[in-house]
């Protein structure tokens, strides 16, 4: 089990930027994640029977079946599970940005994150390779939590 | 040999089912960009042209069993069908979803539903009708996961820009070459192969030759997926017939004998561990329909392999045993799958270059080749015809193994 992480520097990568995309909120569930996000943290819920992770908006373990959980910080840290390289152009907004990567991070936790890979052109991107947390002020109300490469060592 | 559950100190392998049910009527619409008609005039079509084909009549026909496109039948569960076909007189009816793997499922329950007394001659029918004239065939397909304003876990799809179903084949076919050493060469090799089939089949929408060449310069969908490795999108409908053997004989057709029937739903914990995406329910589907059929991998003849993506044949033909986990790519790329190659594979085009009927492109030319009709695409050999179904992304796997004899 990963130890409690401290405060992470929110970092506003693109901080002046005119931002385009999308922007979700959160909705009920994804409350606590959002608003971690926000504070540079990266926030999931651990069942209070078994203490495995599991990704916001499940209300039941999938493992014994309690529906008693608490929230708690992740480390941050993954490897890139999978990802793949958007080419067609099914949303305006993305428009200027095709083509672009869009990933499947695995926590060190365990749960698996949909995500992007950023500080990495896409042509080095490599199934499994040691990622860490980005969080990217996107809006006001809303940090988006990207991925980067991380240093192994 | 397979594991044989064990039920109340008996074995369990559904092998008292071999042979029971056949498949005794097929009806194909045309496919592709066929305009006019509504989904629910095709599945009407395909069913008149199945009951044609098998010699019965209407009133012959106690089972409706529908699986719904992209454009949905009105009605639940079938009944504006059945009330516009007046078929007066069903001992059973639904409407069922499970993806592309429906078709095979439907089938399976058909072929129960038979043998066990239940009805005698059950229609299974799928029928879509998503092409608009002057629309691309992606816009029926692409949108999913867009959301106005994005919310929650779920607005991550959009807030990324994972959008539809392509995007989440890719991240599969992805991690098959991160894992393994996949290549796009090998995804491109079964492109090419089931090209080399569809040229033979008068149905197909996409007959011109195809080399690994002209394979590579098509456009990236999302990489690594180009377009050449995605199926295409049809209008049309398809529908079979499943009666009991004994129910079967002296008809127009030759019985297509159902040997052995399977599923495998494995499901997605999404975390570590887990791999759906390079290991589908396929085995477990395989497992209890090779028992029933009593056959090895090495039996069949001819596969017909779900192929929403060139990817899906390559894990479905790993996760049957044809080669080992993670060879799928070297094992396709000498052509082994196309015409004159060792394993006939998808020999109407399949889904790729035929046409995208679900489930049942796949069952249809099963049936076309177990019954010794496939023209000059006809297998020499073809005792033992395997057909698959996928739905979702790999979710759902069926396996239907077919034959031209009893036992
Ligand atoms: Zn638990």
């Amino acid at each position: 089990m990963p130890e409690e992480h401290g405060w992470t520097e929110v970092a506003t990568l693109v901080s002046d930027r005119d931002y385009d995309l999308p922007i979700p909120v959160a909705d009920e569930a994804s409350e606590p994640f959002y608003a971690g996000a926000k504070e540079g943290r990266l926030m999931l819920l651990r069942c209070s029977q078994c203490g495995r992770y599991r990704l916001p908006g499940r209300g039941r373990c999938v493992d014994c079946w309690s529906e008693q959980s608490e929230w708690a910080q992740a480390s941050g840290r993954g490897k890139l599970y999978s990802f793949g390289i958007m080419h067609q152009k099914y949303h305006p907004a993305f428009a200027e940005v095709t083509p672009y990567n869009y990933a499947l991070v695995e926590l060190e936790e365990g749960p698996r994150l949909i995500t992007n890979i950023v500080d990495c052109p896409n042509e080095e991107l490599r199934t499994d390779m040691p990622v860490e947390a980005v969080f990217d002020a996107v809006s006001e109300e809303t940090t988006l939590i990207r991925f980067r490469p991380r240093a192994t060592g | 040999m397979a594991s044989r559950a064990r039920h109340g100190g008996q074995a369990i392998d559904g092998r008292d089912l071999k042979g029971k049910a056949v498949i005794s009527g097929l009806g194909l619409t045309e496919m592709g960009r066929i305009y006019g008609h509504s989904g629910g005039w095709f599945a009407a079509e395909a069913i008149r042209l199945a009951i044609d084909d098998a010699g019965l009549e209407k009133t012959d026909i106690d089972g409706l069993l529908v699986n719904q496109g992209m454009t949905p039948l009105p009605g639940m569960g079938g009944v504006d069908l059945q009330n516009q076909l007046g078929l007066t007189n069903l001992r059973l009816l639904s409407s069922m979803n499970v993806g592309g793997a429906t078709a095979g499922i439907m089938v399976q329950y058909a072929a129960l539903a038979v043998s066990h007394g239940m009805a005698n001659h059950v229609l299974c029918v799928f029928a879509d009708a998503p092409l608009r004239e002057g629309r691309g065939g992606g816009a029926a397909y692409g949108g999913g996961g867009q959301q106005p304003q994005p919310r929650g876990m779920r607005g991550l799809y959009t807030a990324f820009g994972m959008f539809g179903v392509n995007a989440r084949y890719a991240m599969a076919a992805s991690r098959h070459m991160g894992m393994y050493g996949t290549t796009n060469d090998h995804f491109g090799a079964i492109a090419v192969a089931q090209r080399g089939w569809a040229a033979m089949n008068p149905l197909a929408q996409q007959r011109e030759a195809m080399t690994l060449e002209d394979y590579h310069a098509s456009r990236w969908v999302a990489e690594p997926l180009h377009l050449f490795d995605c199926c295409l999108v049809s209008n049309g409908g398809v529908a079979v017939i499943v009666s009991s053997a004994e129910g079967a004989r002296d008809r127009k057709q030759p019985p297509v004998y159902i040997w052995g029937m399977g599923q495998g739903h494995p499901g997605d914990l999404n975390r570590a561990g887990w791999d759906i995406e390079t290991q589908t329910g396929a085995p477990l589907s395989k497992e209890r329909a090779f028992s029933m059929a009593g056959i090895e991998i090495d039996d069949i003849d001819v596969c017909q392999l779900y192929d929403c993506y060139t990817y899906t044949v390559l894990v479905t033909l790993e996760d049957y045993g044809f080669c080992a986990k993670g060879e799928g790519g070297p094992f396709v790329a000498d052509g082994k799958l196309g015409p004159g190659g060792s394993l006939p594979t998808n020999t109407g085009g399949g889904q790729l270059s035929g046409y995208y009927m679900w489930g049942m492109t796949p069952l249809a030319e099963g049936v076309i080749q177990a019954r010794g009709q496939g023209g000059d695409r006809q297998a020499s050999k073809h005792d033992v015809v395997l057909v698959s179904g996928n739905g979702g992304i790999l979710d759902h796997h069926c396996t239907l193994v077919l034959s031209p004899h009893p036992a």
